[in-house]
C-alpha cells in the first residue's frame, strides 16, 4: 500500500477509521444502522410495502388507470380481466382505481390520528412522570379508563356520538391511541427524572414546563416512535373497521374498509370485490408492522444481536 | 459590616422513609465570605446533601430545617419557589460529579450551556448568546470552541466535559459556585487542570466556592478552610493551612488513615469510631466547643 491513493469509493469515505468531519463520522455511523436494518429482511420487505403505499398515494391520479368514482353499470361486477385487473364492482368501478384512490384514505387517517395522539400522549405521559404525587394518579387513572375499553368499541362509541365521516372517525380514533403513547412517555420519563442532567438543569434555574419540553420530551421520542410504528396498523384496522361499518369515510369515497362491506354481499359469487380491499389493508398493516418491529431491534440497543 | 454570602446555622436534613426518619445532616453551621471552603467527609456523612439542601434540590421525601439558612441575607428556606428559580442558575450554581451524567445526551453543548442565560433571559439572543458561550468556553480551556459548541455530549472527553460544565455554571456569574466532587469521575492527570481552571475562574471573579470532597489532601491543598463532616455533623472546622493540627479523634483519625511517601508504613491505620462523636464536644480552630 503505498498511501497515497485516496480513498476512491463512496463506501470507503462512509466507513473511513479517520473521518475528516464531524459530518462524515455522522454519515458513518448512518450508514451502518442502515445496514444493519438491512440485514433484516423482513423489515426490509415492511419498508418496501409503506414505500409502495406512499408512491401509489402520491400518484393516484397519473397512476390509477380510470376514475375511482365513474360508474358504468353495463360493467358491473366484472371479474379480473386485462381491461380491469382486479375486477369490478357492483356500480361497475374499476376496483384497481378505487384502492389506488383508497391509500390517500387510508395515509390522510393515519397521519392525522398520529399528528393529534402522539403529541397528547406525549405531552400527558411526560407531565404524569415528571410531577408525579396526585397530577401522575389523577391522569393515569384516566388513562387506565381509556385504555380499560377494546379501541374500536370506543372508537363506536366516540363516532356514534359525534357523526360518521372521516374527520370524526380519525378524532375518535385518536382518542383511543393517546393512552399507549402516555404510558410509554410516563415510563421513560421516570427513568429520566432523578438524572443528573434534569438536577443540572434545576440548577442552572429551568422551570418544570420548560425541563419537559426541552430535555425530557426529545429522549422520550424514540421509543414513541417505535409504539407508534407498531400501532399504525391497528390505527389502519381500526379505521377499516369503521368503514365497514358505515361510520367512517361515506360512500362514494374508495375507503377500504366501506369497499369490503359493499363488496360482502357478492362474497360468495364475485369474490372480488371484497377480496381486493382486503388484501390491501392487509399488506399495508403487515407493512407497517414488519417495519416497526425492524425499526425496534434497531432503536433498542438491549435487544442488538451480536 | 455586610452580611457573609452564606450563612448557615443548625441546618438539619432528614429523610422520610418507611422507618420512620432518617437524619442525613444534623446541625451543621458554617458561614462563608468570598472564598474556598472545603467540607470533607466519608460517603454518607451528608455532604452532597448540605450542597443540595442549599440549592433546595432534595427529593420532596427531604424535611430540611435550619435556625437560619442565608444567601446575602435572603432566607432560603422561605423563598418562594419562583425566587429560588431566579437564585439558581443567577447567583448560587452548581458542578457536578460526572459529566457523563450531568449533561443530557441529545442537546448540543452550545446549546446546554446557553440555556442558563436563556432561562433567566439574560445574555441577549442569536449570535450574541452565541458569542457569550464561545467566550466561556475558551474560557475554560476549550482549544475548538466552535468544535465544542456543535458536539454532543457523548463526543467529548471526560475531561472537556467538566469543563462544558464548569462554563454551564459559571456563564451566569454566579456569586456562589458548589462543586460536589467535581473531579472524581476524572482521571488523576485531569484532576488538576480542571482545579486551576476551577481556582482562577472563582478567585477571578470572586465567587464564593465550596468544594465537596472525600480527598484530605486536595481539599487542604486547594481550600482556604476546611469543614471535616461525621455523621451529618461538623466535627472540627479548621484553616487548610492548619489542617495537621487538628484535634478531633475523627479527623486525627483520617489523617492518620492517609499514606505517606516520607514515611512508608506495612499497614495504614484504620479509623476506630466512637458512638460518642455524634454527641461530644467538637473544635473550631483548634478551639473545643459544645454544641
Amino acid at each position: 500500500m503505498s498511501g497515497s491513493a485516496p480513498s476512491t469509493t463512496w463506501r470507503d469515505w462512509l466507513l473511513s477509521d479517520r473521518p475528516q468531519s464531524a459530518t462524515q463520522a455522522r454519515l458513518g455511523q448512518a450508514w451502518l444502522s442502515w445496514r444493519a436494518f438491512r440485514r433484516n429482511r423482513l423489515a426490509m420487505l415492511g419498508l418496501g410495502l409503506i414505500l409502495l403505499l406512499l408512491i401509489v398515494a402520491a400518484l393516484a391520479p397519473w397512476i390509477s388507470p380510470y376514475e375511482p368514482n365513474v360508474q358504468n353499470l353495463r360493467l358491473r361486477l366484472q371479474p379480473p380481466s386485462a381491461a380491469h385487473w382486479l375486477g369490478t364492482d357492483e356500480l361497475g368501478r374499476d376496483i384497481l382505481s378505487r384502492i389506488i384512490h383508497g391509500s390517500r384514505i387510508t395515509l390522510y387517517i393515519v397521519t392525522l390520528v398520529v399528528v393529534i395522539a402522539a403529541p397528547l400522549g406525549l405531552l400527558i405521559g411526560t407531565v404524569s412522570g415528571y410531577f408525579g404525587g396526585w397530577i401522575d394518579a389523577v391522569l393515569m387513572r384516566v388513562t387506565d379508563i381509556f385504555l380499560a375499553f377494546p379501541r374500536l368499541i370506543l372508537a363506536l362509541a366516540f363516532v356514534a356520538a359525534l357523526g360518521p365521516g372521516i374527520e370524526n372517525a380519525v378524532i375518535a380514533i385518536a382518542i383511543t391511541a393517546w393512552p399507549t403513547y402516555a404510558r410509554v412517555a410516563r415510563a421513560e420519563t421516570l427513568t429520566l427524572r432523578r438524572s443528573d442532567f434534569i438536577a443540572a438543569a434545576r440548577i442552572q434555574g429551568t422551570g418544570s414546563l420548560r425541563i419537559i419540553g426541552r430535555h425530557i420530551m426529545p429522549l422520550c421520542l424514540p421509543s414513541v416512535i417505535v409504539r407508534i410504528t407498531l400501532d399504525m396498523a391497528g390505527i389502519i384496522l381500526t379505521a377499516a373497521g369503521l368503514g365497514f361499518l358505515g361510520l367512517g369515510a361515506q360512500p362514494p369515497a374508495p375507503e377500504w374498509g366501506a369497499m369490503i362491506s359493499t363488496g360482502r354481499a357478492y362474497l360468495l359469487d364475485q369474490w372480488w370485490v371484497a377480496t381486493m380491499p382486503g388484501i390491501a389493508i392487509c399488506l399495508v398493516s403487515l407493512g407497517f408492522n414488519l417495519l416497526g418491529d425492524g425499526l425496534r431491534d434497531l432503536l433498542d440497543p438491549k435487544r442488538r444481536g451480536g | 459590616m455586610t452580611p457573609p454570602l452564606l450563612q448557615v446555622k443548625n441546618l438539619r436534613v432528614a429523610f422520610r422513609g418507611e422507618r420512620g426518619e432518617v437524619p442525613a445532616v444534623r446541625g451543621v453551621s458554617f458561614s462563608l465570605g468570598r472564598e474556598k471552603l472545603g467540607i470533607v467527609g466519608e460517603s454518607g456523612s451528608g455532604k452532597s446533601t448540605i450542597g443540595r439542601a442549599i440549592l433546595r434540590l432534595l427529593p420532596e421525601s427531604a424535611r430540611i430545617t435550619a435556625q437560619r439558612l442565608a444567601f446575602e441575607g435572603q432566607e432560603l428556606l422561605e423563598l418562594p419557589p419562583q425566587a429560588m428559580r431566579n437564585l439558581r442558575g443567577q447567583r448560587i450554581t452548581m458542578i457536578m460529579q460526572d459529566p457523563r451524567f450531568s449533561l443530557n445526551p441529545v442537546l448540543r453543548i452550545g446549546d446546554q450551556i446557553a440555556e442558563t442565560l436563556r432561562v433567566h433571559g439574560v445574555g441577549g439572543r442569536g449570535s450574541e448568546l452565541r458569542q457569550r458561550v464561545l467566550e466561556v468556553l475558551s474560557a475554560v480551556q476549550i482549544r475548538d470552541p466552535e468544535r465544542v459548541y456543535r458536539a454532543y455530549p457523548h463526543e467529548l472527553s471526560g475531561g472537556m466535559g467538566q469543563r462544558a460544565m464548569i462554563a454551564m455554571m459559571l456563564i451566569s456569574d454566579p456569586a456562589l459556585l458548589i462543586a460536589d466532587e467535581p473531579t472524581s469521575a476524572l482521571d488523576v492527570t485531569v484532576r488538576r487542570e480542571i482545579l486551576a481552571i476551577m481556582d482562577r475562574l472563582v478567585s477571578d471573579r470572586g465567587t464564593g466556592l465550596i468544594l465537596i470532597s472525600h480527598d484530605l489532601n486536595l481539599v487542604a491543598g486547594f481550600c482556604d478552610r476546611v469543614l471535616i463532616l461525621y455523621a451529618g455533623r461538623v466535627v472540627e472546622e479548621i484553616e487548610a493551612s492548619r489542617l495537621q493540627e487538628c484535634r478531633h479523634p475523627y479527623s486525627r483519625g483520617l489523617l492518620a488513615s492517609l499514606p505517606l511517601l516520607e514515611r512508608p508504613r506495612e499497614q495504614l491505620a484504620t479509623l476506630q469510631r466512637d458512638p460518642a462523636w455524634l454527641e461530644g464536644p467538637v473544635y473550631r480552630f483548634g478551639q473545643e466547643v459544645r454544641e
